[in-house]
């Protein structure tokens, strides 16, 4: 079945104290679509009286709703899960068409590992405890983890629905009021997702505001009426981010970017099976979701004695991604988020050929036909060179690896580490030692073990170096949105004898 | 040798800007969704200090990029340009429907 551009309202509002309110200076930006640069419909242009409203509505809440029980939190989570499991090929349709990814991505990846989040921090505070520790015969130690107050989220376009899944649900389910700021490339199914919950959670605990980072980012994170603020993007922004939360002496969590090496040792092609196949597909996951994504295996590093047998069978694998209308389901790769990342991905072909980088697939943007033509589409690329080139040292955020080859484990790891960044890594190997050794010598923050790009909720996420710190997912997730209040109870009669 | 230029439309942007802001300037951004872009700040906003190389400057405006960053790009040439977009990050442009990038090319000495 063929999918097509789903209707949407002329304009969108802020999500704000449980209702729809147009943003108070009454502007608005256009939302377009990436497949076909179309007009979605136009979403507030957010300022900081805005961000204040929502702000005070966060803030008006935060008591009440510190004060619910966890069962109480949680049945409320487990609803929207629902709600938006009746509606996934609603919200996989939308997302498709504001950030361009193919809808068999959405409706198999983005949607359902959304809904399962939510459900997973549902889980998680309903079976986690506190601590009680008796010091001594009198003295009781207790440790209450208590809610933070509001939180401000930043998320990112490659994952919109998802990113907001990730953040929204600890913070909420710890007690938390939000006010969480979509990306302006893609801000419709997180406006959706409040259509469809506005009922769910009383007024002022969740808050959605749209616009530029300047105008309704900059305040959000640099607010004194917020308790921390988590942040997806890029290190700059990052690094303005801190500053603003360091006025607070807010706590923050970072997200950042990452190049991350994917190494294949030569035991992978020791047999022609299911393994190898899978390994093949496995270098290929760099043009997953366009490679627009923060651990995109976009450094492939393959052992010397089997390079050239290996590379072919990438490249024939690379070859056969079929491009074409994000809508069908058949299409693999679709469009670039948008214009200015089409424009970048594409001067970074050209430095890489000026480097000397060798083309062995793609390295050109793909012309579809019809409305498609307006769109943004990169031919998945394969760029052959050394670890010093650019292309190999940033963050190109398009369906873009390049490859190198090494001698022995050494190499290897050393190539590996050569890099600012340290957020994910890929080690395939059929050698027992290699499979703890390697990952084990990376600086990342998750290795993926003879697979890649597997996000579940119950595994913790997140960068070493330069790509951040903090996690995301996992039980852990929860106490990056609580302080912890410890109680020392005396039982003893006595005095201390001092005074 | 100059590092870094600037494109006229990329120029008339930043002086629209600068009528606007005040004084500005260019931070060199790290990866991920909308790094490795060119970022447009107030002069003041970001703090900078010596892990910050400044590269030269463009229209008055100082580009500066991180220490760590500049080791990888210290070879080649830079030119900032402008182009439609909708790249979502701090920096001034953004709410014109525009997105500065960067051209590269090899310094040839």
């Amino acid at each position: 079945m063929n999918f097509s551009k789903p209707k949407f309202k002329e304009k969108y509002f802020n999500f704000i104290n449980g209702k729809f309110v147009p943003p108070i200076g009454g502007e608005y930006f256009e939302n377009t679509s990436p497949i076909d640069n179309s007009l979605i419909a136009k979403y507030p242009r957010s300022q900081k009286e805005d961000v204040e409203l929502a702000l005070d509505a966060a803030n008006d809440a935060k008591e009440a709703w510190g004060n619910t029980s966890a069962t109480e939190r949680a049945t409320l989570l487990n609803k929207v899960a629902d709600i938006i499991e009746a509606n996934l090929e609603e919200f996989a349709l939308v997302e498709t068409c504001d950030n361009g990814k193919p809808i068999r991505e959405t409706l198999n990846a983005d949607i359902p590992l959304a809904i399962d989040h939510w459900r997973y921090f549902a889980a998680c505070i309903r079976s986690e405890e506190g601590s009680a520790t008796e010091l001594d015969q009198h003295t009781l130690s207790m440790n209450i983890k208590e809610p933070l107050g509001v939180i401000g989220q930043i998320i990112p376009w490659n994952f919109p629905l998802l990113m907001l899944s990730w953040k929204l649900p600890p913070a909420l389910v710890t007690g938390n009021c939000v006010v969480l700021k979509p990306a302006e490339q893609t801000p419709s199914t997180a406006t959706l997702l409040m259509e469809k919950i506005a009922d769910v959670f009383p007024p002022g605990v969740i808050n959605i505001i749209h616009g530029f980072g300047t105008e309704a980012g900059k305040p959000l994170a640099s607010s004194s009426r917020v308790d921390k603020v988590a942040f997806t993007g890029e290190t700059t922004t990052g690094q303005l981010i801190m500053q603003y939360a360091s006025k607070n002496l807010n706590p923050v969590t970072m997200e950042l970017g990452g190049k991350s090496p994917n190494i294949f040792f030569n035991s992978v092609m020791d047999q022609d099976d299911a393994y190898l196949d899978k390994a093949i597909e496995g270098a290929v996951l760099f043009a997953f979701n366009q490679g627009e994504v923060c651990t995109c295996p976009s450094r492939l590093l393959i052992q010397e004695d089997i390079y050239d047998a290996f590379i072919e069978r990438v490249i024939t694998r690379t070859k056969a991604i079929i491009q074409d209308s994000p809508y069908d389901p058949n299409t693999m790769v679709g469009a670039q988020a948008s214009n200015d990342q089409y424009e970048k991905i594409k001067s970074y072909f050209k430095i890489g050929i000026d480097e000397g980088a060798k083309v062995l697939t793609g390295g050109e943007a793909n012309k579809l036909k019809g409305d498609l033509a307006n769109g943004f589409y990169i031919k998945p690329t394969i760029l052959e060179g050394h670890n010093k080139m650019r292309v190999f040292q940033e963050e190109i955020f398009g369906p873009v690896v390049c490859v190198t080859k090494f001698k022995d484990e050494a190499e290897a790891i050393e190539i590996a580490n050569d890099t600012l960044y340290g957020l994910g890594a890929g080690v395939w190997t059929r050698d027992a030692h290699q499979l703890y050794q390697i990952p084990r010598a990376i600086k990342a923050g998750r290795v993926w073990v003879n697979c890649y790009h597997a996000y579940p909720a119950h595994a913790p996420f997140g960068g070493y170096k330069k790509s951040g710190f903090g996690r995301e997912n996992h039980v852990m997730m929860l106490n990056y949105y609580r302080q912890t209040k410890n109680m020392l109870i005396s039982y003893d009669k006595n005095k201390l004898g001092f005074f | 040798m100059e590092k870094i230029d600037i494109t006229e439309a990329a120029a008339k942007i930043v002086n629209q800007l600068k009528t606007q802001h005040g004084d500005l300037i260019f931070h060199q951004s790290g990866g991920c969704c909308d790094g490795s872009s060119p970022m447009l700040f107030p002069k003041g906003e970001l703090y900078l200090d010596e892990s910050d190389i400044l590269l030269g400057t463009i229209e008055g405006v100082n580009f500066y990029m991180n220490k760590d960053q500049f080791e990888y790009w210290k070879h080649t040439h830079l030119t900032v340009d402008i182009t439609e977009g909708r790249g979502s990050s701090f920096s001034l442009e953004i709410p014109l429907g525009l997105r500065f990038i960067i051209h590269s090319r090899l310094l040839t000495q």
